[in-house]
Formats: C-alpha cells, structure tokens, sequence
C-alpha cells in the first residue's frame, strides 16, 4: 500500500503558489473542499486561475477567494449566487470563462482519462464555438473542446482510506469525481479517514492512484443554499 | 384569458409518457414532477448527478449532499441512482434522457432558444442548458408568450446570445401550445378564453394557423 496520508490541511496544500490553475469540486456548495478552501484564504495565494463549476457565494465557498481577490481568471458554467463575482466580473477585475457544463465535466474527465481534446455538440453555433474548430459527425455539427491542465485538483469525498480511494455521498460526487487525477497533483479531503483495507474494494468510487495527497477535513458546515422542504400531512 | 404558471405545468405533464426519464430545468419546468399523472412510471433526472428524484424533504430531514441542479434539498425515490457529473451529461448527450423541459427568454421560429445571457445586464452562465439542448432529441420550452412591455418573446430571430440552433420542439406558453415546424410555430392549442387573434398579436415569429384550433385541456 502507498500511504497518501497527510497530517493536516496546511501540509496537504504545499506547493500550491500565485499564478496557479487548481480545480476545486463541488456543486454549488454541496461537495465543496471547505477545509482546503478556508486554506488557500489563510494561504493567501493570489492569481489564481480556478475551474469549478460555481463560484460559491458571496461567504461561503469560492466566494472567500473572490472577496479576497485571490482569483484572476474563474472558469465556470454557472455563477448567479454571487454578487462579488458579478461585480467583479461587470469591472473587469476578474477574468471569466463561462463554459457549459457538460464540457466542463468532460474537459475534467479528458485531463484525467489521458485525452487531449474531444468532440461535443454543446454550444455549437453559439458564442462558445467561437475561435474552435467544428467538424459534422453523424449528420451534426460539433466543436472540438481540449482538456484542461491544471496545477492541483482539490477534491472532497464522504470517505476515504490512506491509499487514496474514495467514496462519496449522493451528489456530493458531482465534479470531484471527474477531477480526482485530473491535474498534477490532486488533493483529497475527506470527512472520514479509514486505514487501508477497511474500505470495500467493491465501493470505492475513485481509485487512489488519481490521489496523491489525502487528509481528513477538520470540521464540515455544509452549507444548504435552497433549503426546501414540504408539509408533513 | 391567459393562464398561470401552475396550468403551464399541468398542461406540459400530459407529455410525460410512461417509461420516460426526464430532466427539468429551474422555474416552470420544476412545478411539472408535481402534475404527472401517478398511474405510470417516470424517473426524473438532474444533471447535477441524481437518477430518480422525489419530493422535497420534510423538514428537519434535509441532508446537504442531496440536493438538485436548483441546489434545493430533495429527496430520492425506490430506484434511484447517484452519478458524477461527467456520466450526468453522458446520459444527455447520448440521449437517453427522453424528454427535456426548460426555460427561455426567447425562442424563434427556426428552433433556436435564448435563455443564458443578458449581454450588459444579466450573465449567470449557461449551466448545463447548452448541452440539453445540443443534445436532447426531445425539448419542450416552458415560457411566457409575452415579456413584461407586452413584446413577443416568440420571434423570428432570437436577438439575445442563443444556447442552442435549431433544437426547440414545442413550447408552451400562458396563452398557446405550439410545435416548432420549418415553417415557424404551428399553432397547436390556445389556453382557455384565449382567441387565435390574441396569439397572433403576441407571437412575432411566423404563427401557422391551419383549421379550428382547440382549446387546451387542463385536468
């Protein structure tokens, strides 16, 4: 067994430097790296080029960042939770590349299943085909989107053993799951730390080979931002 | 008279067919799982990662790891299934979502769809609304006819940045249901007490009129 296990988050994010590219998971706030990202705040790394789908909120999530200003470019699908960012945006301070989210994903997943561009019709005869190749394919145009290469991958999974395998919760996995190996070097917390051979092989999500760093996440807010709920009769 | 958003959903559920897995988008779209009629089986679909969506939680049983592409706390259904995002838009892509319903701020007459950007004022991002549409052989537009200044919102060419060319099925408004034909809209249905000359006046794009047109059966 390669043991990945790390002590603790400011270990965990070594090497991460101004000017990088890391990827950090989630949907919206649910599956966010909330112990790295309160990391990368006290770190205060500056420059940084962020992929992840949402840009948190104003408080909570990548949001942190953006207050601080600790982000130049944010490449994202969806970003309306966020007044800061939109202000940013609006001003120019920040860079943003808005990609559809599907793309986004398999851009993840290329980086990280050795691919180096692939065919998709998203976005095809919009502003998103501009400047990229199209080719037709089955009768349908498609443009041609490249994986992404990034520094750090950041990751967060519901469990995980010192060999690096994960397991997630509901949709939690979301893009953590396309992101684990997608970059240099990736990044796993996770709320519960297991010795290797008491995770099932038969569950294990995300096979530790994509994971270099693993550390258990000191405390979880899980933030709900659409808590709905129904009458019970 | 034109109808609300609750009758929008209710008539858009009658083409929920049985066997059907079907993704919603946020709004109008969202009030159709409540409609579909309870005799046949359908699995809803949210591209955030999740198979077989059910209601919304009771309270004090909301688990911030299960939630939709609304980012609201849901709940699942006998059968379900948890996917990663890359698989979520393997299953649109390869088109083994049967139906998809969604919004829009404006549809055209050729098919094209508007509803991620408002250049200068409104840009929150397309979200997953570009690869639904490039890929859904099956799309229903849920939307209002008219915007607030009375201007049609069914047009010739769409004038906001487009999300998709040439996708849009049928739509389905407060005052009509349309089909999208390589003429234009193909008048279809008219909403209750709403006159085929109400429709004209409010649809920009080409309205094809053919015979008596019925009017919508809600319930």
């Amino acid at each position: 067994m390669i043991n990945k296990k790390i002590q603790n988050v400011e270990d965990a994010l070594k090497g991460i430097e101004d000017g990088m590219t890391i990827m950090l998971g989630g949907f919206g706030l649910c599956g966010i790296p909330e112990n790295s990202i309160a990391e990368l705040v006290r770190k205060n790394v500056t420059n940084l080029t962020c992929i992840s789908n949402n840009a948190g909120v104003d408080d909570f999530g990548l949001g942190l960042l953006l207050q601080k200003k600790q982000i130049k470019k944010m490449i994202s699908s969806y970003v309306g939770e966020n007044a800061e960012f939109e202000r940013q945006m609006l001003s120019g301070e920040l860079e943003v590349e808005l990609t559809p989210q599907g793309t986004l994903a398999e851009k993840c997943r290329a980086a990280q299943a050795g691919i180096p561009a692939f065919y998709t019709p998203a976005g095809y005869g919009t502003e998103v085909a501009e400047g990229k190749e199209s080719r037709e394919w089955n009768g349908k145009m498609h443009i041609l989107e490249e994986a992404y290469k990034a520094d750090f991958a950041i990751v967060k999974a519901w469990k995980g053993d010192e060999a690096g395998n994960l397991i997630f919760k509901g949709t939690a996995r979301n893009f953590n799951a396309c992101m684990a190996g997608a970059a240099k070097i990736t990044i796993a917390e996770v709320e519960e730390l297991v010795p290797a051979g008491e995770l099932d092989p038969n569950q294990i999500h995300i096979p530790g080979i994509f994971v270099q760093r693993i550390f258990k996440g000191e405390k979880y807010e899980k933030r709900i931002e659409q808590r709905t709920t129904r009458q019970r009769n | 008279m034109a109808i609300g958003k609750e009758q929008i959903a209710k008539r858009i559920a009658k083409e929920v067919k049985d066997g059907y897995y079907v993704n919603l988008g946020i709004g109008i779209p969202t009030l159709v799982a409540n409609y579909v009629r309870d005799d046949i089986s359908v699995e809803f679909q949210s591209e955030n990662g999740v198979l077989g969506m059910g209601p919304f939680p009771f309270e004090g049983e909301e688990d911030a790891d299960i939630i939709n592409a609304g980012k609201q706390t849901i709940t699942t259904l006998p059968g379900a299934s948890f996917f990663d995002s890359a698989l979520s838009f393997g299953m649109i892509r390869a088109q083994k979502v049967d139906l998809t319903i969604l919004g829009a701020m404006e549809v055209a007459e050729n098919g094209d769809i508007a509803n991620w950007k408002i250049p200068g004022k409104m840009v929150k991002g397309m979200g997953g609304a570009m690869d639904l549409v490039a890929s859904a052989e099956n799309i229903i537009v849920a939307m209002m006819h008219v915007n607030k200044a009375g201007e049609s919102k069914l047009l010739k060419r769409c004038t906001l940045p487009l999300t998709g060319v040439g996708c849009v099925k049928k739509v389905v408004t407060e005052l009509a249901v349309l089909e999208i034909v390589p003429e234009g809209f193909k008048l279809l249905e008219r909403a209750p007490g709403v006159t085929v000359e109400d429709i004209k006046k409010a649809t920009e794009g080409n309205l094809i009129i053919e015979g008596d047109i019925p009017e919508m059966v809600i319930d």
